[in-house]
């Protein structure tokens, strides 16, 4: 029992880092209807800007983290303009292959400028601290992790709930046309979720970097495919729902992890998806709209 | 019979052309004037036109968009593998099990992916791939990550254009037919085809299993050259690779498809030492061509040997393919 | 004896009611219309009797074969087919080829004879090319066999849309607002040809359309149908004056 629930702790912020991830992918996707495979990798670059940020720039890991969001921030805007938005009323088709372009694109351009071998957070950012709560070892960076993320969290619901952008953003997602006719500003809308999505990932890639030490180019692959996973679990598109999913992942993961085949453990996300694709596509929250004929 | 006369004439000259393609080569080959680096190049470029046509097929002409291609590469390579390698079977075994495995693992696959739409089935597919690669990697009879070794060299130059020029017709004939109507008719309009009385799953599958089948042609080939093959050989990486081509070349053009994995093979020897390079090179390739022109080199057209019917006749094909 | 009968039919979505006890008879050779106002639910009738959606509840009675739940290809096999509201023709496709597509069903020759072109390969697609242009011939577009569907005007796409329909020799031909986006003369030309189709082809025929001169000139039966329901059902001329027609729908001029 003890073990469980130390499982389940370690699960919470590997499922904060997933969730923050996921919701950049179901934001973009609510919005524009578009997977954005280069979502991981915006996360990737996050990452690296903290590393440098703590490394050259010699600052704290908050700075960093900030630093890093705002990079990122600005990074999103540039994809979605040059990259998506020429293909707004393309097929979906086009703007994934698109997508994965880009993808590759920050990927290489990484390895080109900075060589493809990991790059070590330096301990000094982050000195560990265990506490004994209870019987169960919680570790700083665990409560690190997790109070960031649910904070950036609430900021977000604060914005979507309260704020105009936020009701652009939903009046957006649900008939672009019609917010248009309304006065929205569709494109400084879109920018602005991109924005967003890409800050949280990049804030969840400093996370990353605290939690296992290391970052490298090719990271955001495999955590950008579990949290569009989890993405899709809640159901592609709602913000609620992204949060959820992460949650449950990455609880999922660790389970999967301390108790089964860890070599299964990237699996289990494939495995997941499959499930979900094939009996429920809209995910836990959901609904099912048929094509109109 | 005119019509019928020209049709020979056609045939003739196609087969004529390849004829002496195959021999001029084997001659260079079985006389020692093709280096090794420019055979190494041949055979990729064959591979890479088989694995194309073949992705072309789903992806362009179906326009289901798998991403997952490499996996079937992978069924076909390890199991041709098995039966050559591990149970000493001859080689026509091992490319026989090679491409039922892999059509077979296209119909598991295809069945339950196939009712989904879009980008689902992309990432459906993109997620069997990786399952494929992730299943191999813990099967202890083919070691594993450590992947097989020593295999023997059995692709030779006749097995490679034969099964290079029998994809090509397979998927060229199959095209041109009403069967290749009804799977691109499925492309323009799902809806619209079933109504036309078109059972449209049926054909999405046949597609994407023919698909399948051809890829795991080329995962055998590619084995019996290459010698080593890994699970990590066979990642999504790999299906990108294959997607850039398909994309280059104009989903939904064979023409298209031979001509960019000829051009994309020939980057990959350039670049060899520039990996990061080259990839940086496919990833704007994507973008480029998907904002600047969707419809690729060849858009849907063919370059066709109608060329060879006006030259013989004086007058243009007669016959009612395309 | 009816071609077609439909019983107790019923459909929602999510809750919302689109059709509820719907009944319906149409007789072989009849020309048959099925008007309302917008969102009354006319196309969820036309998609339930093509197979795109499934019935809640009722039945679907052709030729004395029940349809309801039925995919739509085995539907089209047995002899309906239709045009669309928005034109759905295969845009990358020639004309010619958009004509093909319908004879596939009957396709006069296998997949491996395809593939090794055999003889009768050769054969069959001769069949089909002559079929096809036959019917293209019959309704002028033969000149334009080889444009794709996507460039030709709309007059003449919505012309394209009846003739593939009707190469898939229908018995039952269903025409989904036929007349959209047609000037008047576009209309009566229309109204000329649904009649030479309903004679030459031996079809029966059932429409959807807003247009009343068309509907008033060539259906010789009428259903109405708002929200869901029949409101009124009999010939153009006891529908003209049905109060409750023309309080749901026939506000304006009826020419």
């Amino acid at each position: 029992m003890h073990e469980f629930t130390q499982q389940i702790v370690n699960g919470l912020s590997l499922g904060a880092i997933y969730a923050l991830i996921a919701l950049g992918y179901t934001m973009v996707y609510g919005i524009i209807k578009l997977i954005n495979f280069a979502h991981g990798d915006i996360m990737m670059v996050g990452a690296f800007v903290g590393y440098f940020s703590l490394t050259l720039l010699g600052t704290n890991i908050f700075v960093a983290m900030v630093t890093a969001m705002l990079t990122c921030a600005v990074l999103g805007v540039l994809i979605e303009k040059i990259a998506y938005r020429p293909l707004r009323n393309s097929t979906r088709i086009a703007a994934l292959i698109t997508a994965i372009g880009v993808s590759l694109f920050l990927e290489y351009t990484v390895i080109f400028l900075l060589g493809p071998s990991q790059k070590v957070f330096p301990a000094s950012a982050f000195p560990l601290k265990a506490y004994n709560v209870g019987g169960l070892s919680i570790l700083n960076k665990d409560v690190f992790v997790f109070v960031s993320a649910v904070v950036l969290m609430l900021i977000l619901q604060y914005i979507i709930k309260w704020t105009k952008t936020g009701k652009a953003m939903r009046a957006v997602s649900l008939d672009r046309e019609a917010a248009l006719l309304m006065g929205i500003s569709v494109d400084k809308t879109i920018s602005i979720t991109f924005a967003i999505g890409s800050a949280l990932a990049a804030a969840a890639g400093v996370m990353v970097g605290v939690y296992y030490n290391t970052v490298n180019p090719l990271m955001g692959i495999i955590p950008g495919l579990k949290a569009f996973v989890a993405a899709v679990l809640g159901g592609i598109g709602i913000i609620p729902g992204a949060m959820v999913g992460g949650f449950v992942m990455g609880i999922l993961e660790t389970m999967v992890s301390g108790y089964g085949n860890s070599l299964y453990r990237d699996a289990v996300a494939f495995g997941v998806l499959i499930l979900i694709l094939l009996i429920k596509p809209s995910g836990i929250f959901g609904e099912d709209t048929g094509e109109k004929v | 019979m005119q019509m019928v006369k020209n049709r020979w004439l056609k045939i003739g000259s196609e087969v004529l052309v390849l004829a002496s393609l195959f021999t001029l080569v084997q001659y260079l080959i079985a006389a020692n004037l093709l280096s090794q680096y420019l055979q190494i190049n041949l055979t990729s470029m064959c591979i890479n036109i088989i694995l194309a046509v073949s992705l072309s097929l789903i992806n362009g002409f179906t326009g289901q968009l798998s991403l997952g291609h490499a996996g079937f590469m992978a069924v076909g390579a390890y199991v041709a593998v098995i039966m050559t390698n591990m149970l000493d079977q001859p080689f026509i075994i091992g490319i026989l099990a090679g491409c039922l495995a892999a059509a077979l693992a296209g119909f598991i696959i295809g069945v339950p992916t196939l009712r989904l739409k879009g980008d689902y089935l992309a990432i459906a597919t993109l997620a069997f791939g990786e399952i494929i690669r992730v299943t191999l990697q813990n099967i202890d009879y083919v070691n594993g990550p450590a992947g097989i070794m020593g295999i023997p060299k059995l692709t030779t130059w006749p097995w490679l254009f034969g099964g290079t020029v029998l994809t090509v017709l397979v998927i060229v004939n199959l095209v041109n037919s009403s069967y290749g109507r009804a799977i691109v008719s499925i492309r323009e309009d799902e809806i619209a085809s079933e109504l036309m009385g078109i059972n449209t799953t049926k054909y999405k599958v046949l597609a994407f299993v023919i698909g399948a089948m051809f890829a795991g042609l080329g995962g055998v080939l590619y084995a019996h050259y290459f010698y080593i093959i890994k699970p990590e050989t066979f990642n999504f990486l790999k299906s990108f690779d294959i997607l850039v081509m398909v994309v280059l070349g104009g989903l939904g053009s064979t023409t298209g498809a031979i001509i960019a994995a000829i051009f994309i093979t020939a980057i990959t020897a350039a670049l060899q030492s520039f990996p990061a390079i080259r990839m940086i090179l496919y990833a704007l390739i994507l973008i480029i061509v998907m904002i600047y022109r969707p419809q690729g080199l060849m858009g849907n057209k063919e370059l066709s040997t109608k060329i060879f019917g006006r030259i013989w006749s004086g007058r243009n094909e007669l016959n009612g393919n395309k | 004896m009816n071609l077609m009968e439909i019983n107790n039919l019923d459909k929602s979505f999510g809750g919302l009611s689109a059709l509820l006890d719907f009944n319906f008879q149409i007789a072989e050779n009849e020309l048959v219309g099925l008007i309302g106002p917008n969102g009354a639910g006319k196309t969820t009738v036309f998609n339930l009797i093509t197979g795109v959606y499934k019935p809640d509840r009722g039945s679907i009675m052709f030729r004395g074969e029940n349809l309801a739940g039925l995919p739509p290809y085995t539907i089209c096999a047995k002899g309906i087919a239709r045009t669309f509201q928005n034109i759905r023709l295969f845009n990358d496709l020639t004309v010619l080829d958009n004509v093909k597509i319908s004879a596939h069903k009957n396709v006069p020759y296998g997949l491996i004879s395809a593939i090794f072109r055999t003889p009768g390969f050769f054969r069959g697609e001769e069949e089909i090319e002559k079929e096809a242009l036959r019917y293209l011939e019959l309704f002028h577009l033969k000149d334009k066999k080889d444009e794709l569907a996507k460039n030709l005007p709309y007059g003449e796409q919505r012309r394209l849309e009846i003739v593939r329909a009707l190469a898939t020799r229908p018995l039952l031909l269903i025409l989904d607002e036929p007349a959209a986006g047609m000037n008047p003369q576009e209309t009566q030309e229309l109204m000329g040809l649904i009649r030479h189709i309903r004679d030459e082809f031996n079809l029966t025929i059932l429409l959807i359309e807003h247009d009343m001169s068309l509907v008033m000139g060539v259906c010789e039966r009428l259903y109405v149908l708002d929200y869901g329901q029949i409101i009124a059902e009999g010939t153009p001329a006891e529908i003209r004056s049905n109060r409750r027609v023309i309080e749901a729908y026939l506000g304006e001029d009826v020419e």
